[in-house]
């Protein structure tokens, strides 16, 4: 093994020629960011800023939570149950599936009176609006006056697509299943006879969905026409254009429709059923008193278990009765608060003086 | 002209040189190199079907095709397929690219030009058009790019010199014979192609690499796999839950849910949710994580290679990530086995000091505090009035001159000895200046030193060796060369000066020469005693020199007993040996040197770090034992401090266990043991190795040699092998092979489960380098080869420090927070479905938007987590630098493992519940401020997504610790996103383009609106991460990580960083040892006593196109000049059989 023992070349690194030619200075940018210096804000949970910040959760969560629950507590709300599974309850006798149309009728009492405005909403349990199959069941397009879609509706409307050769309008599952039952509140008043209460059925939906989403289909002079080549969905009594009697609540734009149509997050929901408006400052919208409730009784839940609720409510600053939010805002600022406490006593008794001592390794 | 040769497949292969005709008839391959996989209109299938066979875009692929079943379909395919299209377009752009520059070096390598001989002609062509048996000219330094067959040379007797140092990075020149036949015919360098392309050497030998993954890569496979046991588990809950509740609650809500035909059987549609839900919970391995993981790998590589603090700008090389795959392995480093040649020393000798009669000279100026009384000690000597010295040449100690200028006479003696005992050929450049030829540097820098001071070797011939002393030339009469050997450890001559006097003059180890000794040089023995142990101490390598005057009739006795016993044909060698032991005694002691063999910059302070970080350091090498051991202490490897230095030497099996049990019994205690049979199973042995391992105290360390560890790596010894070794703090294993490097490397890799990375710089080390988890070239160099086999590659051994102390470190951090983050993440966003299940009648109806859930990991959550895992630094890098131990929680695996990811999904599963139970609980019965309802199940979904996005963005706040200005826009500009697509899709605009695609239009309109949506979304957000807080602040109170000591210190000093040097320098005790270590081999004496490495004055003349070129001094200069440029006098119609 000869070597070519000359330190020269050694410590000039030899002959340099690579390959690719001439070298180019390789030596890499010195920028904050390639060489990792970027100035950054390196934060560190510290007694310092850890405690405040639950004192400060505590302080803040326990107050909302208070107002959220005295707020919640001051909302009236009446919720009547008229699935009639009671035998001593007047709509038991609508169970049976023959019985149609059934009426009943409930009584009920207001302890007290119901201020602003108030709402009035069916509740139906166990109904599962939110299962895969029938939320899918839908064809958005039609609902949305499309005339393709109109007569030749998706295929995730299946099985209520098409009945006896024609399309049906609206398709699908969930419309096939609207809510179907009619309430009627009446206040028993001193007077011999009854004062219906004025239901108010416009402005129960979303502004988005009654003019936006939804549409009737364009074209023709009567809303009959329009809907012509369609069907009516099998559970249906009445074909969609004859919904309601107005024009702007007929068809797909009618608003228990368009409620019905927006399904919901669990098995047991609420939505708004009509809307009885304050009619003077003076006067309680409901007030105190006897009322009964007229039910038209068309929609089967019994098959099923399930349940069927009016509820009256009035609202607030954050919306309906809503108790569960109220404790657990006042809960996890307690909790909190508690943790800072806790915190601190640690903190006080048992950290061991790391911070400023040396490091020990 | 036939050429055959025998290969396994191909039998012979029959060529003619020169005919192009006859050759075309075989068929060979052409000479073009394809190194590249994809031509354009190949790309695409081919790149699709190699990214379709891995599992993990295979599953996805799965799952699509499961979509498209309507009966199983929960998720729209658009769901899916976004994020499958875009990590498949990703990967085959980075796959493209990689092939663009393969073509674009294939075709530099292939269209170099060469000289091919073709119509008679030499023509220029370029290297992909040579053909099998074409005759090419080659000239001096020019690429090779074929196999060829050496016709003849300019040089004489048909030589040539090759550097190969692209096939095995070895630098040195080797030699290749013409064919005697051949080798009359011409005077250039023409060569026969012989394999051409694809069945080159280079390109057969150059195999696939092993494909390398990382432990991290290791366990996310295991957890994959865990999860997908989850995931099945859960979709056999759902599944489960799904036919009970259609048996007990579907089958009567038929009046409005219909059944289809298909699915009357409850336990059918069971059977059709559990793949519904394997569809939706899927993304609790989202296809991203590979990705990400990727893009972060390669984040983390550009930073090594754009690091100023690895750049060597004394050769301009950049460290290299050459493998972008295997960074946060460098975190977790625990042993590191390292070459020493180049390595850890650059391979360069400098002579230190010497000891001259009792005198020390030369020493280092700082630190030796008590030689202040020499002036101008901090500047080298100035040699300029000598002409001939090597100008790189340094030497601190003026006293020394002094002595050769005052002419005294030991000092003299010694120089001379230096000048005349070695075995280096002198030449002359065309410059005029000498140049010497070394077989070992140990030699060139002695010679070299002794040339500064005066006595400059200027030639020699097989009896005679000229020196100038001090202007003088004087020719000695070269009568005997007393070889050196590895059993002798010394060398001598016996020379005749001008005046008649014989004199033998020896150099060696101190410990034979000193056995050598006249009985009158005691008091000088003990003084230069005393000054290699010095020498030792301070690492040099030590060399005692001694004379003896030989007296006329002695000495003709002593040579003719050596010439008979040269005749003898038995017992020859041992009848020389003892004539030399006859000779080599009563000697006089002039001194010692000491030779330096260079560490690399900052190798001492580089492996004093790495031993803190617990990294253990091997040095595997190939050199002699005293080399290795003396290297060992030059860089502090090796103490005296040491309790114990094992050395095991033996040569037979039974030696070398034997030695073995001894060690152990020295480390463990007798009662050990005997205990410790061979039998013991491996699992029980490792328990007790760390219950050892703890009661051992003291350092120890071992050195093997190549011999032993042959017989040490065979299986029954190997255990204990590896146990002692694992307890030493330092292992040297010496004279191993390049095979034993590896396998020593896989030993350990596959024993002690450890991550292994290894260093070296040469051929020899390419097996070490692929076998280990890591492997490191040492780049700028000549060779290539370890470069071209690393993962990582840059100029300077000490640069392994920022490696792994700061790359590594903070690869291996950032990599884990980013796993267990996007664990958390997945787990929180997915089994928010497993709890919505018992509510919608196990139906795998999604929580959220479709869109949402095609959009929240590859927009919505994948930038800031990215920019954690690019960016994130819990210390700054001198932090981790300075604070060794940081490294060992990679070591321990400490920051992701099994238990680390069940907490992480125990995290996950955490957030999920209260990001649904919370808004179950407020939407129960709830009615927004209008009295309309919200809890409808789009306001639910968007309520919930929106809580998502919210805590998993406040969750990455927390996690990042360092917040540069591109983690601020990528967090807040996610939820900025995340805003601006919601409102985008729930608005009018989009809705009216596709009705069926966007259904949640005015959804944000009316919810988003609500006060108490947004309280519920504050409630949720608090009420995940506070658990998350306390935590994590209890654990940085109460028992702080160092990382986190260091962090609240660094926050408090950021600004006056006091400057600490931390290492203490360790001045070793100066006990008695050794340093004599010399890579010197044998054989070389007899070589030049022979004269067969010298050029002859006057050559035969070969041909007559032999230029008078000998005149010129370098032996190496010939050759490059020598390439004429008259064609070889090949002829066609010559045949020649080889």
């Amino acid at each position: 093994m000869a070597m070519n023992y000359n330190a020269k070349d050694e410590v000039d690194g030899g002959p340099q020629c690579p390959p690719g030619g001439p070298a180019k200075n390789r030596r890499p940018d010195n920028t904050a960011f390639k060489q990792q210096r970027l100035p950054a804000w390196q934060p560190i949970l510290t007694a310092g800023t850890v405690l405040p910040t639950f004192f400060i959760i505590g302080l803040i969560f326990i107050p909302i939570g208070i107002g959220i629950f005295v707020t919640s507590n001051n909302i009236r709300e009446i919720e009547i149950d008229y699935t009639g599974t009671d035998p001593s309850s007047p709509c038991n006798k609508c169970l049976s599936p023959n019985a149609t149309p059934c009426y009943c009728t409930i009584n009920f009492t207001l302890e007290q009176s119901f201020e602003g405005n108030v709402f009035m909403y069916y509740g139906l349990s166990n109904f599962y609006q939110n299962h895969r199959r029938y939320v899918k069941s839908r064809d958005d397009s039609q609902l949305n006056g499309d005339s393709s879609a109109l007569l030749n509706p998706s295929k995730e409307c299946e099985p209520y697509r098409r009945n006896e050769d024609k399309p049906i309008a609206p398709c699908g599952a969930i419309a096939n299943s609207m809510f179907n039952d009619t309430l009627e509140l009446f206040l028993v008043g001193n007077e011999s006879y009854p004062t219906p209460i004025p239901l108010k059925k416009k402005g129960i939906a979303w502004w988005t969905d009654k003019n936006v989403k939804f549409r009737n289909p364009s074209g023709g002079e009567s809303l009959k026409e329009r809907f012509k080549g369609t069907t009516k969905p099998v559970n249906w009594v009445k074909p969609v254009y004859m919904l309601d009697s107005e024009p702007d609540n007929n068809g797909f734009i009618n608003e228990d429709f368009i409620v019905w149509m927006r399904t919901a997050a669990l098995p047991t929901f609420r939505k708004l059923y009509r809307l009885i408006e304050r009619k003077s400052d003076l006067h309680p919208t409901l007030p105190a008193g006897r009322y009964y409730l007229n039910i038209t009784y068309n929609y089967p839940v019994h098959s099923f278990d399930g349940r069927k609720r009016m509820i009256l409510s009035t609202i607030s600053w954050m919306g309906g009765k809503n108790p569960f939010l109220g404790i657990a805002y006042i809960a996890i600022g307690s909790i909190s608060f508690l943790l800072g406490v806790v915190l601190l006593v640690i903190n006080h008794k048992y950290r061991n003086s790391s911070n400023t001592a040396d490091i020990t390794i | 002209m036939f050429c055959s040769k025998k290969k396994s497949l191909e039998v012979e292969r029959i060529v003619k040189a020169n005919d192009r005709e006859y050759n075309e008839k075989f068929q060979y391959a052409d000479n073009r190199i394809h190194t590249s996989k994809y031509n354009i209109l190949t790309f695409l299938p081919i790149n699709l079907f190699e990214q379709f066979q891995r599992v993990a875009n295979a599953y996805f692929l799965f799952l699509l095709i499961l979509q498209l079943i309507p009966e199983i379909s929960s998720l729209t395919w658009f769901t899916t397929i976004v994020p499958l299209v875009l990590v498949i377009t990703m990967t085959a752009v980075k796959d493209a690219t990689d092939d663009y520059f393969r073509h674009k070096s294939d075709n530099q390598v292939n269209n170099r030009l060469s000289e091919v001989l073709i119509d008679s002609k030499l023509q220029n062509e370029k290297w992909m058009n040579v053909k099998v048996g074409d005759v090419i000219k080659l000239e001096n330094n020019q690429f090779v790019a074929a196999d060829l067959l050496l016709l003849s040379s300019s040089e004489p007797h048909g030589l040539c010199y090759i550097e190969t140092a692209e096939l095995d990075g070895e630098t040195n020149l080797k030699v290749r014979h013409a064919l005697s036949v051949t080798s009359e015919l011409g005077a250039d360098f023409s060569r026969l192609a012989k394999f051409d392309g694809p069945d080159t050497k280079l390109m057969q030998n150059s195999g696939k690499t092993k494909f390398k993954r990382t432990s991290i890569d290791k366990l996310l496979n295991t957890l994959v796999l865990w999860i997908f046991g989850f995931l099945v588990c859960l979709g056999i809950i759902l599944a489960i839950g799904n036919s009970i509740w259609e048996n007990q609650v579907g089958d009567q809500f038929r009046t409005f849910l219909f059944w289809n035909e298909r699915e009357k059987n409850s336990v059918f549609s069971g059977f059709l949710t559990f793949w519904s839900y394997i569809i939706i919970l899927n993304t609790v391995v989202p296809i991203s994580l590979y990705v990400s993981m990727e893009v972060i790998r390669l984040g983390h590589s550009y930073f090594i290679n754009w690091d100023r603090k690895m750049y060597y700008s004394g050769k301009s090389t950049p460290a290299e990530a050459r493998t972008t795959t295997l960074n946060e392995e460098l975190g977790q480093i625990e042993y590191v086995f390292s070459d020493k040649t180049g390595t850890l020393t650059q391979n360069i000798m400098t002579f230190k000091k010497c000891s001259i009669n009792g005198k020390i000279y030369g020493e280092v100026p700082e630190g030796m505090g008590q030689k202040t009384d020499i002036p101008k000690k901090n500047e080298p000597m100035d040699f300029s009035v000598n002409l001939q010295a090597d100008r790189t040449f340094q030497f601190f100690d003026h006293r020394l001159m002094e002595s050769v200028k005052l002419g005294d006479s030991k000092v003299y003696e010694f120089l001379r000895l230096l000048a005349l005992c070695h075995t280096v050929m002198s030449e002359e450049n065309s410059a005029g200046q000498l140049i010497y030829q070394v077989q070992s540097p140990d030699e060139g820098a002695l010679v070299t030193a002794a040339r500064n001071f005066g006595f400059i070797f200027k030639s020699r011939t097989p009896d005679t060796i000229t020196v100038e002393e001090l202007g003088t030339l004087v020719t000695y009469q070269l009568l005997a060369f007393l070889d050196f050997n590895n059993i002798r450890k010394r060398m001598s001559v016996i020379v005749r000066n001008p005046e008649g006097q014989i004199k033998l003059y020896s150099k060696g180890a101190d410990t034979i020469l000193f056995e050598k000794l006249h009985p009158s040089n005691e008091d000088l023995l003990t003084l230069t005693t005393d000054h290699l142990s010095e020498f030792a101490g301070e690492g040099l390598r030590t060399l005692a020199i001694a004379y003896r005057d030989l007296d006329d009739k002695y000495f003709k006795e002593w040579h003719k007993m050596l010439e008979d016993a040269n005749t003898l044909k038995d017992e020859r060698d041992e009848r020389i040996a003892g004539l030399y032991e006859e000779i080599e005694r009563d000697l006089m002691l002039l001194g010692a040197t000491a030779v330096e063999d260079k560490l690399q910059e900052g190798v001492t302070e580089t492996i004093a770090s790495l031993s803190l970080a617990n990294i253990k350091i091997w040095v595997l090498t190939g050199d002699k034992q005293e080399t290795a051991i003396n290297i060992g202490y030059a860089c502090n490897m090796l103490t005296d401090d040491m309790n114990d230095v094992f050395i095991v030497a033996g040569n037979t099996a039974v030696e070398v266990r034997e030695e073995l049990r001894k060690a152990k019994e020295n480390l463990f205690g007798q009662n050990r043991s005997s205990s410790n049979g061979h039998v013991v199973f491996e699992k029980q042995q490792l328990e007790l190795d760390s219950v050892v391992e703890e009661t051992i105290t003291g350092d120890y360390a071992l050195i093997i040699n190549g011999h032993s560890l042959a017989h040490a790596l065979e299986s029954d010894v190997k255990n204990d092998l590896l146990e002692l070794a694992c307890m030493c703090k330092t292992v040297v294993c010496c004279r191993v092979t390049p095979l034993q490097k590896a396998q020593v490397v896989e030993l350990v890799r596959n024993y002690r489960n450890a991550v292994t990375l290894a260093i070296g710089d040469g051929a020899n080390d390419v097996s070490m380098i692929k076998s280990a988890h890591i492997g490191v070239g040492i780049s700028g160099q000549e060779g290539l080869q370890a470069v071209l086999a690393s993962d990582y590659s840059f100029a300077q051994f000490r640069y392994l420090q920022r490696l792994l102390l700061v790359h590594g470190r903070w690869s291996y951090f950032r990599m884990c927070k980013f796993l267990g983050y996007f664990f958390y993440k997945n787990f929180a966003f997915t089994l928010v479905h497993f709890w919505f299940g018992f509510f919608c009648g196990f139906s795998a109806q999604t929580v959220y938007d479709q869109w949402f859930i095609t959009l929240f990991n590859i927009v919505y959550t994948s930038l800031p987590v990215l920019a954690m895992g690019i960016f994130d630094q819990d210390v700054s890098d001198q932090n981790s630098m300075d604070y060794p131990q940081l490294y060992k929680p990679g070591q321990l695996n400490l920051l992701f493992n099994k238990r680390q990811f069940f907490i992480c999904m125990a995290h996950g599963i955490y957030t999920s519940l209260a990001l649904f139970f919370i808004p179950y609980g407020a939407f129960y019965n709830v009615a927004g401020e209008d009295g309309q309802h919200i809890a409808d199940y789009q306001s639910f979904a968007v309520t919930m997504a929106t809580s998502l996005v919210i805590v998993v963005s406040v969750q990455i706040a927390l996690d990042t610790s360092y917040w540069t200005v591109i983690n601020h826009v990528f967090i807040w500009g996610s939820i900025a996103t995340y805003f601006s697509i919601l409102f985008t899709m729930h608005s009018n605009g989009i809705f009216g383009i596709f009705p069926n695609q966007f259904p949640f239009v005015g959804n944000v309109r009316h919810s988003l609106t609500q006060k108490c949506i947004w309280l519920v979304i504050l409630l949720t957000t608090v009420a995940s991460v506070v658990p998350v807080v306390i935590v994590r602040f209890l654990k940085m109170d109460l028992c702080p990580t160092l990382s986190d000591q260091i962090r609240q210190r660094q926050k408090a000093q950021k600004k006056a960083r006091p400057l600490r040097s931390r290492r203490p320098q360790t001045r070793r005790s100066s006990s008695r040892r050794s340093g004599y270590a010399f890579a010197h081999q044998e054989g070389y004496g007899e070589l030049i006593t022979s004269g067969k490495n010298m050029r002859a004055k006057n050559p035969p003349l070969t041909s007559g196109l032999e230029k008078t070129l000998y005149n010129s001094t370098s032996w190496i200069e010939n050759f490059c000049k020598k390439t004429t440029d008259t064609v070889s006098c090949f002829s066609q119609d010559k045949t020649v059989k080889l």
